[in-house]
């Protein structure tokens, strides 16, 4: 079945909604990206002047009673800041793609839905997600008199301090059950939690799941915001993180394929793109971005040496381009993370010179690293978003660099420009070694 | 999926239970009927409402490889999905040397990691400060990086048990791991065999590893009241479809398949142990704590399994038996789970439901929660092969409304009947995740 000629469904995005520290919405990210910003800036949710890694590019000013339906303000309670996002940015996908859901009509609005229920499918990549901790230290110290916590105290009268609907808050699959609710969305739903990976591991599910006909229109993305204490002890401990020194950008810490790059920073966001059987939205007029032309995974050997090709994120963009039918020749564009961290930056970056060859030095790398932070199971929605959009519009956008990265590589500081987009490469490596990457194709 | 695509079988099978920690043991004991319940060992319950669970006992990982050192930072999903999948490998047959490694993925549906309690809560803990009511960021910070074990914080995440497993077994092929709760290693298994259907691979690990018995973990789900509350008697205290239950009890562990299509199992001459026909899944997209009342999404992941098996619900073969012959209930023994799969499996089946036993392994090894699924399906695949079925112990009171033959407290020999051909296996996550598959007999 490999080999795009034979799909017997093509699939499309006709939406794109994210959230990210330019705030809600693709314009704004857009805008941001093209003219060159950076939203990665000192940390201002807490004091983190005891961590060495202290900038993010987080949202500001949000509130995800904005973006929920009247009737669905109450359930705003239970939701981890992930979901927060990922209900927001999928608010935003559904708009963009003209979309009446659930969601989108006012209640019991006697107005048909675009969708049956039955064929909307869901898959929002997430991560492993903290539990707020004002909240739960404000239980746990009621079980520790004299500045000890124990057990026994927390059996009795510690954990009802906790409120009853507590863990949900914080289950990985809630982000995508709460769009599902909201929106009626009940097909096929998944969640896929593969760190960085995940987003664009939901992307390829969802055309998946399209293309063997159980469903005709999928929300799939990601959403992960580590911008709380122990979300940033972990990226730090995992080696995700730069550290600071005096930097107050993340242009400054942030440099993509630079062998001497001491690490990313840390980002949150969503980004959800609305994924729809080609015929049934060129029957709806749907605002079409890109066609999915060929998605692809695979899973890394054990990492031994940082500056060797990721073997994994080879066999993924080779398995996507496999099932596009495409050739190196056929690509204008990759659209990376490029999050600085060395170990994912140079794995990738040698995996793509086995892949492309000398053709690579042609190749625009545009990398979201430096501008948005490492959002994690959110940022293979987010890269996807900007790739649709840079396909539709047939521009890239702007690159931030102040590293010089591994030679032969298109990846230096650039402005923004047009840029004929045929067809272009989305890819997303993780420490962990899941990868996957996808081909996107301009519409005629 | 057309009728040419690749057909899939199990050639290999692997689980890590609190009743032991291979399949033969582990289903020598659940056709005894025996239990796997006890008091909480791996932290002080004593005071919690609920101090019991089925627990792993007397794991060691180097039992299982011949180098566990490479793992020596996994945490226990990890360490219980590398003891299954290294049986489920070693039954397979398969030889690394012959394998094409891009070929060969894996689909887990494992959890997150075990929280470090003591240093996470001691941190948590020093850095309140009662008069804000809230953590002081920088003495968290400081406590945090003095105490916390980098390793033990980054192997947490819900990708890890994928990447351990991946790196011992040398899969480079597609991977994902996903979290759809109590649902999750069933559409694991689900999605690996639609992998395999597409031809994407050859050979797939799928199944799934869970542990929850730690603190914050009963703690999420006794203020859910999800959990059973008989602390006085936690041996009988799992009951599914009982009139008496009142929560689920507690399970860990793993379970892991073999998954491979027919061709690539034929030309090894492989011993192919069943055949997976149908997969179906759906969302309740209703509430974040209810299942929909009418249990229409557990009905409609049903519908489209036997549907993809080519399986009449309503029809009979010529001996009058349905064509299911064992249903592996979800049957968590929760009131409204047991009270609605029954009500969907009536939808489904008629009249002829009465006649299809379901049982619930979970009254004996309680609920491994995203381990649950893998774990019964693989009692479903012994059942084929040995023609007997697993018992619902504890089961005393009938209650009045649920009429469907739970096969109580004794397992029963279906031989004289013609043996175990066909079975059905239920999941239905937190959240409204429904998956259903289907195997049967391998036939040739």
């Amino acid at each position: 079945m490999a080999n795009g000629q034979g799909k017997s469904r093509k699939t499309v995005i006709t939406g794109v909604g994210t959230v990210t520290g330019f705030g809600v919405g693709l314009g704004k990210l857009w805008d941001g990206l093209c003219s060159g910003q950076s939203c990665v800036r000192p940390i201002k949710r807490f004091d983190a002047s005891g961590f060495p890694s202290r900038l993010a590019g987080e949202v500001e000013d949000f509130s995800a009673k904005d973006f929920v339906p009247k009737h669905y303000r109450k359930p705003v309670k239970v939701m981890a800041r992930d979901i927060e996002l990922a209900v927001a940015a999928a608010k935003e996908a559904v708009e963009d793609a003209g979309l009446a859901t659930l969601g989108t009509l006012p209640e019991d609005s006697p107005e048909p839905t675009t969708y049956p229920r039955d064929r909307m499918g869901c898959h929002i990549g997430a991560g492993l997600i903290a539990a707020e901790a004002d909240e739960l230290t404000a239980a746990l110290v009621k079980a520790a008199p004299g500045g000890t916590f124990d057990l026994k105290a927390w059996g009795t009268g510690g954990m009802e301090n906790l409120t009853p609907l507590w863990m949900l808050k914080y289950l990985p699959n809630m982000v995508a059950c709460h769009v599902t609710i909201i929106h009626g969305a009940a097909g096929p739903s998944n969640t896929i939690t593969c760190a960085e990976a995940s987003g664009l591991l939901s992307i390829g599910e969802s055309m998946r799941v399209i293309e063997r006909g159980d469903a005709d229109l999928c929300f799939s993305g990601g959403a992960e915001s580590k911008v709380n204490l122990m979300g940033l002890l972990r990226m730090d401990f995992a080696g995700r993180l730069a550290p600071t020194g005096q930097a107050v950008s993340g242009a400054e810490v942030v440099r993509p394929f630079d062998p001497q790059s001491t690490g990313g920073a840390l980002g949150e966001g969503a980004g959800i793109v609305i994924i729809e059987a080609e015929e049934t939205a060129r029957r709806r007029n749907a605002p079409l971005y890109a066609e999915i032309s060929g998605v692809g995974a695979a899973h890394s050997p054990r990492r031994t040496d940082e500056n060797a090709a990721d073997e994994g994120f080879q066999y993924a963009v080779l398995n996507a381009m496999d099932d596009a039918g495409c050739t190196p020749a056929d690509i204008d564009a990759v659209f990376v993370q490029g999050s600085g961290v060395r170990a994912m930056d140079m794995g990738e970056a040698h995996a793509l010179r086995a892949v492309f060859g000398r053709e690579l030095e042609r190749i625009p790398i545009a990398t979201l690293g430096p501008a948005v932070g490492n959002c994690m199971a959110g940022i293979g929605g987010v890269q996807a978003a900007v790739a649709a959009k840079a396909v539709r519009e047939q521009r890239l956008p702007a690159r931030l660099n102040t590293g010089t990265p591994l030679a032969g590589l298109n990846a230096g500081a650039a402005p923004s420009q047009p840029a004929t987009l045929r067809r272009v490469l989305v890819a997303s490596s993780s420490l962990g070694g899941q990868n996957a990457a996808m081909v996107l194709s301009r519409i005629a | 999926m057309t009728s040419s695509a690749p057909r899939v079988v199990i050639t290999g099978m692997g689980c890590v239970t609190p009743l032991g920690h291979s399949v033969e043991n582990v289903w020598a004991a659940l056709l005894a009927g025996k239990n796997g319940v006890g008091r909480i060992s791996r932290f002080d319950a004593a005071t919690f409402k609920t101090n019991f669970a089925a627990e792993v006992k007397d794991f060691r990982l180097a039992d299982f490889l011949p180098d566990a050192s490479a793992h020596a930072d996994a945490g226990l999903n990890a360490q219980f999905a590398l003891g299954a999948a290294a049986q489920a490998f070693r039954q397979s047959g398969l030889d690394r040397a012959k394998l094409n490694k891009r070929r060969f993925g894996l689909y887990l549906g494992s959890g997150e990691g075990t929280l470090d309690f003591p240093n996470y809560v001691a941190t948590h803990v020093a850095a309140w400060n009662e008069t804000e009511r809230k953590v002081d960021a920088r003495a968290w910070a400081e406590k945090a990086y003095a105490t916390m074990v980098p390793a033990r914080e980054t192997e947490q995440e819900a990708n890890m048990t994928l990447s351990h497993v991946a790196w011992e077994f040398g899969c480079c092929g597609p991977a994902s791991n996903c979290l759809t709760a109590c649902a999750a290693s069933t559409q694991a298994i689900g999605e690996a065999f639609e992998i395999l259907r597409r031809g994407d691979a050859d050979v797939m690990f799928a199944g799934g590893a869970h542990t929850m018995v730690h603190p914050l973990g009963v703690t999420g789900f006794i203020r859910l009241t999800a959990l059973s509350a008989r602390s006085d008697d936690p041996t009988t205290a799992a009951r599914p479809f009982d009139q008496t239950r009142d929560g689920f009890v507690m399970g860990e562990g793993a379970g892991m398949l073999v998954l491979e299509t027919l061709e690539h199992a034929r030309a090894r001459g492989a011993n192919i142990l069943a055949e997976l026909t149908g997969y179906g899944s759906s969302a309740d997209a209703f509430r974040i704590t209810d299942m929909h009342p009418e249990g229409k999404g557990p009905l409609a992941a049903m519908t489209e399994a036997v549907r993809q098996a080519g399986i009449d619900p309503r029809a009979t073969d010529a001996s009058g038996r349905p064509l299911v012959h064992y249903i592996a209930a979800h049957g968590t023994g929760t009131k409204e789970n047991d009270r609605i799969e029954t009500s969907a499996v009536k939808q489904l089946f008629g009249p002829l439901a009465h006649q299809i036993p379901m049982s619930s392994i979970k009254s004996m090894m309680g609920h491994l929660i995203a381990a649950a699924g893998v774990s019964s399906l693989i009692s479903c695949i012994q059942a084929i092969r040995t023609g007997f079925i697993p018992p619902t112990i504890n089961y005393r009171t009938p209650d009045a409304t649920l009429d469907l033959d739970y096969v109580p407290n004794t397992a029963r020999d279906l031989r004289p009947k013609g043996g175990v051909h066909t079975c059905l296996c239920n999941s239905y996550g937190f959240g409204g995740q429904n998956d259903c598959v289907i195997v049967r007999a391998f036939n040739g």
